[in-house]
């Protein structure tokens, strides 16, 4: 009863001076619009960028790096402990990139309930023979099905279908650059020479791109079976084990202690891109800085706005005081006409805002190095909408705050006696 | 059986602005019930001073006020406001009258705050009020489009709804001519003699203090009769 009669009465005020409480609430609307258009419009971008590294990246990689052995005999021999040691005598190894014993590691791994899924992987350098140039290049050997669960690869085939090089025998997926300079296209068959000298026809049955130019250039995709074959390996010969985790953070400690337990080595996705994490939180937080500006300049407005309705309004709130009405009765009056102000400016800024980004949303983005991405990148996060309606009834609030403390704190005497 | 209504007791007030100076000297006097009381004097003596300390709204002075058996002094704001609610009634030289609300939304407003019956009951009770003033017609015009002697009468209503202890005005013919002036004494009279409604009015206007029941003189702060 009482908030009502309150509220009756800040809501004559209000419309009293409806001109200046709407432009007040257009100030409003506009920065919660700018406010959310924004960060949908940045956040979008940043998982667009984030995406092209992180939706190809496994949290982490077990492989086996080509290095010196980590302890050399001479430290092994008790009468040189204690010296500085110039001999190493046994040279970096490449004989054996293979994971020892991938079956069992992978099994392991899949009862491990912190992973998410797992996708072996063979790297193998070869030439494309095209006439008499040879172009370096990398077939990558994937097993299709778990590589576009974990890691989209469905997403990135531009011509052709990903997953035939898992029915196809003897099938490739080429980069699209790379098919390019091979003046390849589906269902022509490319000369392949590994590092040992074996020469291999396979069918071109697909084109993907990336987005990263010099990485499409050299990659291409088989089947672990193809890979093996053109290698020479045995079924079960795999170099790579890529990790999605359930948690990305917990990268780092998961891939030290794997190494350990499987005595490879392992490369956590925050040390091998640790740039990108950097550049999105920068470009968060600059959205965020100008957003909340916009709305402290919003805030301002009202301050001005409630500051003059109330020497406007001095003989109103001195004969409300004089009819029994309380100091905070009357700042309440006006912090709920500054709270209205926020409350209805910031709905429709967030309706604008939506609004605002979904016309964004429409427009046509078309660039070679995005196959997948059609218009630009927005991001519908509710969470952006409540921070833009808390952060407008917040600031509203505040900026009520002093023009209504002043308001409780006027002297009706003085009022009514200046008469 | 005279019954107090209000009770002032040794009121001294000072003003510090620019230098101290003392306003009000050792003011005691007490208002019974149905007492139709007019304060005149001087400009300057100090009358409206008195009021706006007996009408709890200023609380910087000395000695004791005690409205309905109750004293005033050490009472918060909030409470101060209660009291001023309940029980007293205001009529200024200014009518104040909420330019946002019709006239019998601000003839409610006091009673709606005081929250003692339903709004249905408080419409009826200040439609009453409007009817004893005869301005029953005026209800739901806008308040910026009656008369000045209108809006007068509309304030006394006002002062009216919460059926006050006591009314309080401060000149409240002040700003009227000799017809509105006349009119709105004949209702503080009336609310006297029919209602037995205790009043206290300030008035510079000698000819309507000498109509009134009991006349408080003052001079330079003090009572002189």
């Amino acid at each position: 009863m009482k908030f009502l009669l309150l509220a009756d009465i800040a809501k004559s005020l209000l419309l009293a001076r409806w001109k200046q409480t709407l432009v007040a609430a257009i100030g409003v609307t506009f920065s919660i619009t700018m406010f959310i258009t924004l960060l949908s419009f940045m956040t979008g971008l940043n998982d667009l960028l984030d995406g092209l590294i992180l939706n190809r990246t496994p949290h982490i990689r077990l492989y086996n790096e080509i290095k010196p052995a980590s302890r050399q005999p001479i430290q092994l021999s008790p009468d040189y402990k204690g010296n500085y040691h110039f001999i190493e005598s046994i040279k970096s190894g490449g004989s054996r990139t293979e994971i020892y014993d991938a079956a069992a590691i992978m099994r392991t791994l899949k009862q491990d309930e912190r992973v998410l899924g797992i996708a072996p992987k063979i790297t193998a350098q070869v030439f494309f023979n095209d006439g008499s140039i040879d172009i370096t290049g990398v077939v990558n050997g994937i097993d299709v099905v778990s590589e576009s669960a974990l890691f989209h690869f469905n997403e990135y085939i531009v011509a052709g279908s990903g997953s035939d090089i898992g029915k196809v025998t003897n099938s490739i997926v080429l980069g699209k650059g790379l098919a390019d300079k091979l003046l390849a296209t589906p269902g022509d068959v490319v000369q392949v020479t590994t590092a040992m000298g074996e020469r291999f026809p396979l069918r071109v049955v697909g084109f993907f791109q990336s987005g990263l130019q010099d990485f499409d250039k050299t990659q291409s995709y088989a089947s672990l079976g193809t890979v093996q074959k053109l290698l020479g390996k045995p079924g079960s010969y795999i170099t790579d084990i890529q990790i999605k985790l359930n948690d990305i953070k917990s990268a780092p400690a998961i891939a030290k202690e794997y190494a350990q337990l499987f005595q490879a080595d392992a490369e956590d996705i925050q040390t091998a891109n640790s740039q990108f994490e950097t550049g999105s939180s920068i470009r968060t937080l600059i959205s965020y800085a100008v957003g909340i500006t916009l709305l402290i300049v919003a805030g301002f407005g009202i301050y001005n706005i409630l500051n003059m309705m109330i020497y406007e309004k001095m003989d109103s709130i001195a004969i409300l005081k004089a009819t029994g009405f309380s100091g905070r009765d009357v700042k309440r009056v006006f912090l709920m006409i500054a709270i209205s102000i926020g409350f209805f400016g910031g709905l429709a800024g967030l309706l604008f805002g939506y609004i605002l980004s979904s016309i964004i949303d429409q427009i046509p983005f078309n660039t070679a190095a995005l196959p997948t991405i059609k218009t630009y990148p927005i991001n519908y996060k509710p969470v952006f909408y409540l921070i833009g309606s808390s952060f407008s009834l917040i600031t509203t609030y505040l900026a009520g705050w002093f023009p209504s403390r002043k308001a409780s704190k006027i002297d009706p005497v003085i009022i009514i006696r200046g008469k | 059986m005279q019954q107090p209504v209000l009770t002032a007791s040794h009121i001294n007030k000072f003003f510090h602005d620019p230098v101290t100076s003392q306003v009000l000297t050792d003011i005691s006097f007490t208002i019974n019930r149905g007492d139709f009381v007019s304060v005149t004097g001087k400009s300057g003596c100090g009358k409206s001073t008195l009021l706006y300390i007996l009408s709890t709204m200023d609380t910087d002075y000395e000695g004791s006020l005690v409205i309905d058996e109750e004293p005033m002094n050490g009472k918060k704001e909030a409470q101060l406001a209660r009291v001023r609610n309940e029980k007293i009634g205001f009529v200024f030289q200014f009518h104040y009258l909420l330019n946002e609300f019709s006239v019998l939304k601000n003839v409610m407003l006091p009673g709606l705050k005081l929250n003692k019956y339903p709004v249905q009951e408080i419409k009826e009770r200040a439609m009453q009020k409007l009817d004893i003033l005869g301005i029953a017609s005026l209800a739901e015009k806008n308040a910026r489009q009656i008369s000045g002697g209108e809006k007068q009468r509309v304030a006394i209503a006002r002062a009216l709804i919460n059926d006050p202890l006591i009314i309080m005005g401060d000149e409240p013919t002040g700003n009227l001519d000799k017809k509105n002036s006349e009119l709105v004494f004949e209702m503080f009279k009336k609310l006297a003699e029919e209602f037995n409604q205790t009043l206290l009015i300030v008035t510079h206007d000698q000819g309507f203090a000498d109509r009134t029941h009991r006349i408080i003189e003052m001079e330079d702060g003090k009572i002189i009769r």
